[in-house]
């Protein structure tokens, strides 16, 4: 707890002061490649009957928009004091940005990685030694998300003096969930400028996927109770019905996991469950308790799509646009692709949280076993 | 049985000068019916009083050997009802206070007073919730106090002074003075903090201090119990369990290592 409230009171003593920004904002534009682009996806537009445009966070430096949080939360490191970063990751893109931000701050990294992930994501695995992270495999639980999140807090209780836990999502204690809130709205504010009625049309409706749900704070947070339709797609995995899936909003009910009140997979006697989704960065059982709320206040729709309707939708977006997003962004334009017929005519932007190049060697896998 | 125990305990090691031995051991290992035979065992062995660990799916606070005892005790079929059977049947052979170590999702999921009642129907005197700080555990300690039963409050060697008034102010039964830092597991090193820790505490008022977290030998034992007023050891003790292959070889194993901690803490 101490650490926790002495996170509290560095992050907001950080945030408030013009010259942490300043550093941020400059590793941001240069390193990271910030404001990514807002691109027009025209044929698959043409194809679907809406105006579809992609928030392009797979062309952040490293493939995903987790490098908005590692960067600042990197930064925060050293303001602290501390030389040690530990962080969880579950498909790589969390463990690869923040071995990324250890390596160009100088900083010693201990990556957590669940052992069914290490073998489902070995490219990312492979990056994050390159950068000079140890990566420890998890074998506790089901070898997840969740067993790496509880080995790096495990981690970081007894190691609190010299190290700082990054956590990849808007999950875990206070103040977690807020300053990676805070790292990530970044997305949102950007959007709101590229999109502002002027040079393109204001959104109608924003979808985004939902594991932890660090992307869909990212780029919703600005536009909640704006009046824009807010779109949150969780990982359905094998199916509703069959238990075997990830989607703790749609799915779940209350409860506390690694320190959040939230919605989350559980038996009746509390026990938290294990979640399934094709994608390693839906694959866990709670949500960020701010996801909770605005399902609770009805301010954001929550929905899921199968591990089959998202690997469909990498094949669609490969070949009618050539580019190959994350299986977690999937889920979020298998949602569109599936009620574009409701959408007609409107103007939707899909926040492509991450590029798919880590999970072609898992497509590849599936699409031979079926054969 | 009520918190009354527990107090009654602690009063009675002091006037003997000494601490109470309170082995932790996870409900339901090796399976549902051993597992009472091992806690008699204990009991035998000198132990004063339990804590009964229920078995949970995400044990953050559990270093590796509690975490694999969890995970075989609900493959063999234990659970939060299946544990709280087993607390029972504990409270009622063995005749020794105990509480029940769980995490707040449990808790939640049953109900704070449901749960309160289910502990005070099988004889507990209380219960610690790993994962509960006390900034929120006020609506868990009224329900317990309602049936009777107290809510064990964690101090650790960060524990800020503001934290621990409030930790005291709430009058847990007793306070559980993180000896090491991180989860719960053998350590080789002798701690340093415990002294210190029951100092502390001591200045915001007389409530009794049990130290746990790291203490895997007798003579780390012996250390702790020079100042603190009880000692929990658990991942030594549970791991015992896992390396035997019967119950009987278990129970027997226990004794041996219940009885060699209760001897190492008699006071210089």
């Amino acid at each position: 707890m101490p650490a926790l409230e002495e996170l509290e009171i560095e992050f907001a003593k950080a945030w408030d002061d013009p010259e942490f920004h300043e550093q941020l904002n400059k590793l941001l534009a240069d390193f990271v490649g910030r404001p990514t682009p807002v691109y027009r996806a025209k044929r698959l537009s043409d194809q679907l009957g809406i105006d579809l445009y992609l928030k392009r966070e797979d062309l952040a430096h490293t493939g995903a928009h987790k490098i908005n949080n590692t960067m600042g939360q990197a930064l925060l490191t050293r303001r602290m004091g501390k030389h040690r970063v530990i962080a969880e990751t579950g498909a790589g893109q969390h463990g690869v940005a923040t071995a990324t931000a250890c390596a160009l701050l100088g900083q010693e990294c201990v990556v957590y990685m669940g052992e069914k992930d290490i073998e489902r994501q070995a490219l990312n695995v492979h990056r994050m030694r390159m950068l000079g992270t140890e990566v420890r495999p998890v074998t506790s639980g089901a070898g997840t998300l969740k067993d790496a999140v509880s080995a790096a807090m495990r981690d970081w209780v007894a190691t609190v003096d010299t190290t700082h836990y990054i956590i990849g999502s808007v999950v875990g204690p206070h103040p977690f969930p807020w300053m990676v809130r805070e790292l990530q709205k970044v997305i949102g504010e950007e959007l709101r400028d590229q999109m502002d009625g002027s040079e393109r049309p204001q959104p109608d409706v924003i979808v985004a996927c939902v594991g932890g749900g660090s992307n869909a704070m990212g780029i919703f947070y600005p536009y909640v109770g704006s009046g824009v339709r807010l779109v949150g797609v969780e990982a359905a995995g094998y199916g509703l019905e069959t238990g075997e899936h990830g989607a703790s909003l749609v799915a779940g009910s209350p409860g506390v996991i690694h320190g959040s009140m939230t919605y989350l997979l559980q038996d009746v006697q509390g026990q938290i469950l294990e979640a399934h989704s094709i994608s390693a960065g839906l694959d866990y059982p709670g949500v960020g308790p701010e996801h909770a709320y605005f399902k609770d206040r009805k301010l954001v729709e929550y929905t899921s799509i199968t591990d089959e309707e998202a690997v469909e939708a990498v094949k669609l977006l490969a070949s009618v646009e050539g580019i190959i997003p994350a299986l977690e962004s999937a889920h979020a334009l298998a949602w569109i692709a599936k009620v574009a017929a409701s959408l007609r005519g409107q103007t939707v932007v899909l926040n492509l949280s991450g590029r798919g190049d880590k999970d072609v060697q898992q497509i590849i896998d599936l699409v031979d076993s079926d054969e | 049985m009520s918190r009354q125990r527990l107090a009654e305990l602690f009063s009675s090691c002091r006037d003997e000068n000494r601490a109470a031995l309170l082995p932790y051991m996870t409900a339901g290992l090796p399976d549902p019916a051993g597992s009472v035979r091992l806690f008699a065992a204990m009991a035998d062995a000198g132990a004063d009083g339990f804590e009964v660990g229920i078995p949970y799916a995400d044990p953050l606070m559990d270093g590796p050997v509690i975490q694999e005892a969890g995970d075989r005790a609900l493959a063999a079929g234990s659970g939060v009802d299946v544990a709280l059977d087993i607390l029972g049947q504990v409270v009622a052979t063995t005749g020794k206070p105990s509480v029940v170590m769980t995490y707040v999702n449990p808790v939640l999921r049953m109900g704070a007073d449901a749960f309160a009642a289910r502990l005070s129907g099988a004889g507990a005197s209380g219960a610690i919730i790993a994962d509960l700080p006390v900034d929120e555990a006020r609506p868990f300690a009224s329900a317990l106090a309602r049936h009777d039963l107290g809510l064990v409050l964690f101090v650790a060697p960060t524990t800020t002074e503001a934290r621990l008034e409030s930790v005291v102010r709430s009058s847990p039964p007793f306070v559980y003075g993180v000896a090491e830092l991180g989860v719960t597991g053998e350590r080789d090193m002798a701690s340093s903090h415990i002294e210190s820790l029951v100092g502390r505490v001591r200045r915001h008022g007389d409530v009794p201090v049990v130290a746990g977290v790291g203490i895997a030998t007798p003579d780390q034992a012996h250390r702790a119990a020079a100042a603190a007023d009880g000692v929990i050891v658990g991942s030594a003790l549970v791991r015992r369990v896992m390396e035997a292959d019967s119950v009987d070889g278990a129970a027997g194993s226990l004794r041996q290592a219940v009885g060699d901690f209760a001897r190492a803490m008699q006071r210089d």
